[in-house]
């Protein structure tokens, strides 16, 4: 049997006394697309964190294709081949839709430090090959024609894109997308959709997403992990979800504070 | 290689020969005194140093305040190699130009510097915004007092406990025209530097740095390097600094000094080099320029600071740089390849405390 693209066994975390993560397990396959939902801070970007090497679990431990991540620095994480976005999202501001792609092609600049102050024919082959490379992801989310505008001057849907096309660049064997359709609308949804479609084909990798859609969740997702309190209370196929009763108190209970909700994710 | 890239730096080389050709004139046909000469050596000197401080301060937004320590370093390296080089006959006599045991000097001292660089990067860098400052504030005085110390820079040694003498006896073969061209050469490698994958990341840790490790980069290794390479240019300057000057003391290396290159690099534009180089030479000409004035001159240069930072808050130039390629094209009416990236003055994110990842 092949080893899962990710195995996390037992993780955990612990902030001054809140277990914001206990006991969590997940088995993702390659080509796999799982959902991870749950009420408002139930754990769910902690879960993100863990497993990108923002936290050290406290407990517990996390493999890529078989190989264990702890203790692994977020880039080296990142450079193993688990990529991710953010639930605000993270651009480099300052810098073109270009740029803030090419930056992930990291791994792929093989030239030195001599290379780019003497500017050696090296350094003109990578720019231009990791450019091109560049321009590829950027034609998936339809951002081609905006490769020189300010990341920052893009509108929101696209910023959410451009997000998705960086994590893309590092070369990842697993993407881990953190609410990427929040404070879409329906169009953007969509049109976001069909670009996670295109890429997991044209890729081939393993996707876990966390989205509070849980239409968009039943619609997409292959199996589903659900969390509330940071402790894992179902797992199954999306059918097998809507009608477990734990989920729906879960989500029941949140409706009350929806509007709370709503608040605490705008002033995010 | 691009055929846009090779034009512009034709057209750059172009330029800097007619100006290279004019500073000839002006100082062949002696139209230009001594003390202007000098004024211009010292440009030279602010420009590189303004620079080099500008990949920590401006670029990697990092407020480093140690400057010039890293600047001491190289003018002491420097001073003593070619004195070395003199008493030793390395070098020296009929044939051999001294400019040849001068570049050989700054080089060395650049190289120092940036040893140094590495050696206070790696641990300063941890931390950031005030505390770094006031760490590297305090190992440019480490600096500073180690040097005043040494017995062979002219010091009494460590149990002395008073400040020795300055080194003295430094040849002065700074040549204004080599200089020129060395702080050609400095400002060009600083601007390959920055415009590779090396100051992309560097710009993109300014920008976010949780996104720019969870792009893969390492952002510790970026920063000390950023660090040393502005380290290596700060020791080229000092080297120039004390062929230049002659006579060194540890004092001019202090961290008042190390301030004012960080001015030049707010004045000018923090993430513009010709920013920087443009500060650099207003605030080393102004106060010359007053001189007449004595007392008032300060008053003037905080007044002119103070302006700039209510009119432009991020310096004159922001991160815009002057191009004299597109000054051509606008002047012959060309269209701009890129209209859309008109840099929207996005307000560097601030000083970043821990936060909770989202
Ligand atoms: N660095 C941290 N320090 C303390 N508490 C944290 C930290 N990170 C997350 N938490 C807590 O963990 C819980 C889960 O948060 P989070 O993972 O963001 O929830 P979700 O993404 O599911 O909405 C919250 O109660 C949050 O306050
Ligand atoms: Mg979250």
């Amino acid at each position: 049997m092949n080893t899962p693209v990710l195995e996390a066994k037992h993780l955990g975390i612990t902030f001054g006394g809140l277990k914001a993560v206990d006991d969590f397990n997940i088995t993702i396959n390659e080509g796999e697309l799982v959902g991870l939902i749950g009420p408002n801070g139930a754990g769910k970007t902690t879960v993100f964190n863990l497993l990108t090497g923002v936290y050290q679990p406290t407990e517990g431990a996390f493999f890529l294709n078989g190989n264990k991540m702890n203790g692994k620095k977020m880039h080296e994480v990142v450079r193993a081949g688990i990529a991710r976005t953010f639930q605000n999202i993270r651009l480099f501001k300052t810098m073109t839709v270009l740029e803030n792609v090419k930056i992930a092609f990291e791994m792929d600049f093989k030239y030195k430090l001599a290379h780019a102050f003497f500017r050696l024919p090296k350094y003109w082959k990578d720019e231009k090959e990791i450019e091109e490379k560049a321009m590829d992801l950027l034609k998936i989310f339809n951002l081609e024609s905006k490769a020189d505008y300010i990341a920052n001057n893009l509108p929101y849907g696209q910023q959410r894109k451009l997000e998705i096309a960086r994590a893309l660049a590092t070369g990842m064997k697993l993407l881990l997308l953190d609410e990427p359709a929040a404070g879409m609308n329906p169009t953007e949804t969509a049109e976001l959709l069909s670009c996670i479609n295109v890429i997991r084909e044209r890729f081939g990798i393993a996707i876990l997403l966390i989205e509070h859609d849980m239409s968009l969740v039943m619609k997409i997702c292959e199996r589903i992990v659900v969390i509330d309190y940071g402790v894992t209370i179902a797992k199954g196929l999306p059918k097998e979800i809507a009608e477990n009763p734990k989920v729906i108190a879960a989500y029941l209970g949140a409706d009350d504070d929806l509007e709370d909700e709503e608040d605490t994710k705008e002033g995010a | 290689m691009k055929k846009s890239s090779i034009k512009s730096s034709l057209i750059n080389l172009v330029v800097l020969i007619i100006v290279f050709g004019i500073l000839i004139v002006l100082c062949e046909f002696d139209i230009l005194s001594n003390y202007i000469r000098g004024i211009l050596m010292v440009c030279c000197i602010s420009i590189i140093m303004a620079c080099s401080q500008n990949i920590t301060v401006g670029y990697l937004g990092q407020i480093a305040l140690g400057g010039a320590g890293f600047m001491g370093i190289g003018a002491y390296t420097a001073a003593i190699i070619t004195k070395a080089m003199a008493s030793a006959n390395i070098l020296v006599g009929e044939g051999v130009p001294d400019t040849l045991r001068f570049l050989i000097a700054i080089l060395a001292g650049g190289i120092l510097a940036a040893i140094f660089g590495v050696l206070v990067g790696i641990p300063a860098l941890r931390l950031r915004g005030d505390y770094l400052a006031i760490i590297t504030l305090g190992f440019g005085e480490i600096i500073r007092v180690v040097i005043q110390n040494l017995k062979f820079l002219g010091g009494k040694g460590f149990s002395e406990g008073s400040a020795g003498q300055a080194l003295v006896g430094i040849n002065r073969i700074s040549n204004l025209y080599v200089v020129f061209w060395v702080m050609v050469i400095c400002v060009a490698l600083m601007y390959t530097f920055i415009r590779s994958k090396y100051g992309r990341a560097i710009i993109a840790i300014r920008n976010d740095d949780i996104a720019a490790s969870a792009s893969g980069l390492n952002i510790t290794f970026y920063k000390v390097l950023a660090f040393t390479v502005s380290s290596f240019f700060a020791g080229v300057a000092g080297g120039i600094f004390a062929h230049y000057i002659g006579s060194l003391s540890a004092g001019s290396f202090g961290w008042l000094k190390s301030t004012e290159y960080v001015i030049m690099v707010v004045f000018g534009g923090m993430g513009s080099l010709t920013g920087s180089v443009i500060a650099a030479i207003v605030l080393t000409a102004l106060p010359e320029a007053l001189r007449e004035f004595s007392d008032y001159r300060m008053l003037a240069y905080s007044v002119a600071l103070i302006i700039v930072m209510i009119y432009r808050p991020t310096g004159l130039l922001g991160t815009y740089e002057v191009s004299v390629t597109r000054l051509i094209n606008k002047i012959l009416g060309k269209k701009e390849p890129s209209l859309h990236a008109i840099k929207a003055e996005v307000e560097a994110s601030g000083t970043k405390e821990e936060e909770v990842v989202k």
